[in-house]
């Protein structure tokens, strides 16, 4: 095996999609699973979710996407699309351009969202920081529109990124 | 009508409605 330039851009692919696993799973797994059973958990039970599974939990979730944009990007620009990805292919008339950037703007803006609404607000919903009564729900609310949103894009972004491979 | 985004069923829906959006949005580009 020769570690040329091929090589390197697989591994930082391996990078992306290791990250991007970790990442989407969690998205999922409060989506589709923690969310959802919370309500059913008897109340004895309900503060371990944010005094322990939550704090660790978003750790790797935040992370993660730092991770995945990271290898992403670098990823792109060693094999030469980055410009033409992020114009979506408007400069270069290319589908894969056109695919790969929208599914790149969709992570961007799932990454953006991560640190920026989920990780401040559920700061506050497990009380990593202080916050009014009043305030909790409204955090609480914030947060979980964002990770529903991000959960709607990860639809069309990995169909994105799956496909741009078949271009 | 409330938000579509305060269930998972909705969140999915609206997930492969974008996706549709987005391939017809891709091809346009492309064209």
């Amino acid at each position: 095996m020769e570690y040329g330039m091929e090589y390197w851009t697989f591994f930082v692919r391996w990078l992306h999609v290791l990250c991007g696993v970790m990442w989407i799973g969690l998205l999922w797994y409060f989506n589709f699973v923690q969310t959802p059973t919370v309500p059913t958990i008897p109340d004895e039970l309900k503060p371990a979710i944010p005094k322990h599974i939550m704090p660790v939990a978003l750790l790797y979730f935040r992370w993660a996407a730092v991770g995945t944009l990271i290898f992403g990007l670098l990823l792109a620009w060693m094999n030469g699309y980055i410009g033409d990805a992020l114009a979506i292919g408007l400069t270069s008339g290319s589908a894969r351009d056109a695919t790969i950037g929208i599914g790149m703007w969709m992570g961007i803006i799932m990454a953006f969202n991560v640190w920026y609404i989920i990780w401040p607000n559920q700061q506050k919903v497990i009380g990593l920081v202080e916050c009014s009564a009043d305030d909790k729900p409204k955090a609480a609310r914030a947060a979980a529109l964002a990770s529903r949103t991000n959960t709607m894009l990860s639809i069309p972004m990995l169909y994105a990124m799956v496909s741009a491979q078949n271009m | 009508m409330g938000n579509p985004l305060d269930s998972l069923k909705g969140t999915i829906i609206c997930g492969l409605i974008l996706t549709v959006v987005m391939v017809v949005l891709a091809n346009a580009i492309a064209a």
